[in-house]
């Protein structure tokens, strides 16, 4: 510790007249912020184990046994679209949600907005962070998936990514939505155990055709069964689903609204 | 309110509702109704009040982080509820809960913070100055109370700004943490910072503040310097001498009814221990001294205590502060 006396002001310009602090562009702030949150959630080691180790996990239960027997080519072509929605479901809505409803706790939503960095950078950021930790994930899988046998047609990769980015803010926006308006331990119940029941029965990895004729109905219009349909769609046959886009789409917008509308910074 | 000569911070008629409330059947409840203040740049501006009285809602109302339902606030020539990141880089806000996330280690976090602005101050020199360098391998959630404090401190220095927000800065902070953020509050203060502090601490006002408004139940109750509230008497606006406090020790169970004018009273706390409160005089403290001279009485201790900003603040409000 030293005593050194403060400085009189911020700085100062050419000409030596006092300068007022300004931000750094938006830019520089939602980069910074989402390298920030990306690097948090690559570091937490329960976010890892829900992002990573059991969408693997899932992958290989699902190419070692016949539940998606008969419904293409092979069973890892089945499988890889549905594991890539569930990595999208785990980082944008369990694991996002979760990290927001703590920050929420401890202040730091509140703090942030207090910087330059301000509430629509720190969305901005989390959004960064969701995109950048899902593109790890998609290259993990695939990168598994590939020596497994998975042979995806060239031309479902574009209308693929497209629809997992889609999810990816449609859950954004739902995990939001949880954090924003309940406490972080409630947060944690309900992201995980969604994660669990959307998992298994959501239509996410499993495909409707399987579920029982009730859930049938319900799951093609949830955002995980949307979003399971679209990629099987695009990364089996190359086509696009618009029908699931839109259902996609219209959960970005009514989850995003509603978080706007009733998300509680503190 | 006083009159601004170069106000970083002008709040009028603030009124804030929360609600509605399940408690008062669905009704809003008005938490802020009415408060004004002025903070001067160069100054440090208190917001005293009992926890409750309104002084943080307040406080974020100024911030931008609550909407006002009424009044009007100028935080450098802008108001706050519009403001964007131009007037976000120019005031620095150290929160009473840190706001630090748990799992951030001290230098990448002050590192990271730095980056949102253009010119943001030199983080060695601000961990060297704060002493973070002493605990700079520790996450957040493993710091003591007031190293986190010291961290916050840190936190809203980085961009160097011409407002700063303290809420209750002295919070779990050891005596040489302390002084230490006392002496830096200080020179902020006088390089030019308009800094505005929150606090129910008495002391943190007296020892710190330029400029005091005193809030209660979402009102101002009284304003001025240390010495001008010290001074504010309602004793005195009666028409009446000071009240002053005499605090001695003596063989218990002395009989002084009789030594003292009536309306000085007198009780004895405890065995040997004497306080006389009201308009004392020199004529009165006399008479005290010759009853003792002819007991052949020599108090044990004595002091003559003026009133401090806890009395101003019973009077006031009306009720202790805590």
């Amino acid at each position: 510790m030293t005593n050194a006396p403060y400085p009189a002001s911020a700085g100062t310009s050419a000409a030596g007249k006092p300068t007022s602090q300004s931000p750094a562009s938006l830019a520089r702030r939602i980069l910074l912020q989402g390298r920030y949150e990306s690097l948090t959630m690559l570091r937490n080691g329960e976010q890892l184990i829900l992002a990573v180790v059991l969408p693997l996990l899932a992958l290989v239960g699902l190419t070692v046994t016949p539940f998606l027997d008969g419904l293409g080519a092979s069973r890892i072509n089945v499988a890889v679209p549905g594991i890539l929605a569930l990595c999208a479901m785990s980082t944008a809505f369990t694991g996002q949600g979760i990290a927001t409803g703590f920050d929420r706790r401890y202040g730091v939503l509140r703090f942030l907005s207090t910087t330059p960095l301000g509430r629509t950078g720190l969305i901005a950021g989390k959004v960064l962070a969701v995109l950048v930790v899902l593109c790890l994930q998609v290259m993990v899988v695939t990168l598994v998936a590939l020596p497994l046998g998975w042979q995806p047609p060239a031309s479902g990769w574009l209308p693929g990514l497209f629809l997992l980015v889609l999810g990816a803010a449609a859950f954004t926006a739902l995990g939001l939505l949880v954090a924003g308006t309940v406490r972080p331990e409630a947060t944690l119940a309900i992201t995980n155990l969604l994660w669990i029941l959307l998992g298994v029965l959501g239509g996410i990895v499993i495909p409707a055709d399987r579920l029982p004729a009730v859930a049938q109905s319900i799951v093609v219009y949830l955002p995980s069964g949307a979003l399971g349909e679209a990629l099987r769609e695009a990364f089996m046959f190359g086509t696009v689903d618009v029908g699931a886009a839109f259902i996609l789409l219209a959960w970005t917008v009514l989850a995003g609204a509603a978080a706007i509308r009733w998300f509680k910074w503190n | 309110m006083r009159s601004p000569e170069s106000p970083v911070l002008t709040i009028s008629g603030l009124i804030k509702d929360v609600g509605p409330l399940a408690s008062l059947d669905g009704k809003m409840l008005r938490v802020v109704s009415g408060v004004s203040l002025v903070a001067e740049r160069g100054q440090v501006t208190a917001l005293l009040g009992a926890n409750g009285a309104g002084k943080t809602t307040t406080i974020e109302c100024a911030q931008g982080l609550q909407k006002r339902t009424g009044g009007n606030i100028s935080l450098l020539g802008q108001d706050p509820g519009q403001a964007g990141a131009g007037l976000r880089a120019r005031v620095g806000v150290m929160l009473q809960d840190g706001g630090l996330p748990p799992s951030a280690r001290p230098i990448p976090l002050l590192r990271h913070i730095a980056g949102m602005y253009s010119r943001p101050r030199s983080v060695d020199d601000l961990v060297q100055r704060l002493g973070i360098d002493d605990f700079s391998r520790t996450s957040v959630r493993r710091l003591s109370g007031g190293q986190k404090q010291r961290l916050a401190l840190a936190a809203a220095l980085i961009g160097n700004p011409e407002v700063l927000f303290l809420d209750e800065p002295s919070a779990g902070l050891d005596p040489h943490s302390r002084q230490l953020v006392f002496d830096l509050i200080g020179e902020l203060r006088h390089a030019g910072m308009g800094i505005i502090l929150t606090t129910h601490l008495m002391d943190d006002a007296q020892r710190l503040a330029d400029y005091v408004y005193i809030i209660d139940a979402g009102r101002n109750v009284a304003e001025g310097t240390v010495p001008q509230l010290l001074q504010r008497d309602p004793v005195v606006e009666e028409g009446l001498e000071h009240v002053r406090t005499l605090v001695f020790e003596a063989p218990a169970g002395l009989h002084l009814a009789g030594v003292l004018p009536a309306n000085i009273t007198v009780t004895e706390t405890r065995a040997g221990s004497y306080v006389a409160s009201g308009p004392l005089t020199p004529a009165d403290l006399a008479s005290l001294a010759s009853w003792w001279a002819a007991h052949n009485i020599m108090p044990g201790s004595l002091s003559l205590q003026a009133r401090s900003l806890e009395d101003v603040f019973l009077d006031v409000s009306g009720k202790d502060i805590r």
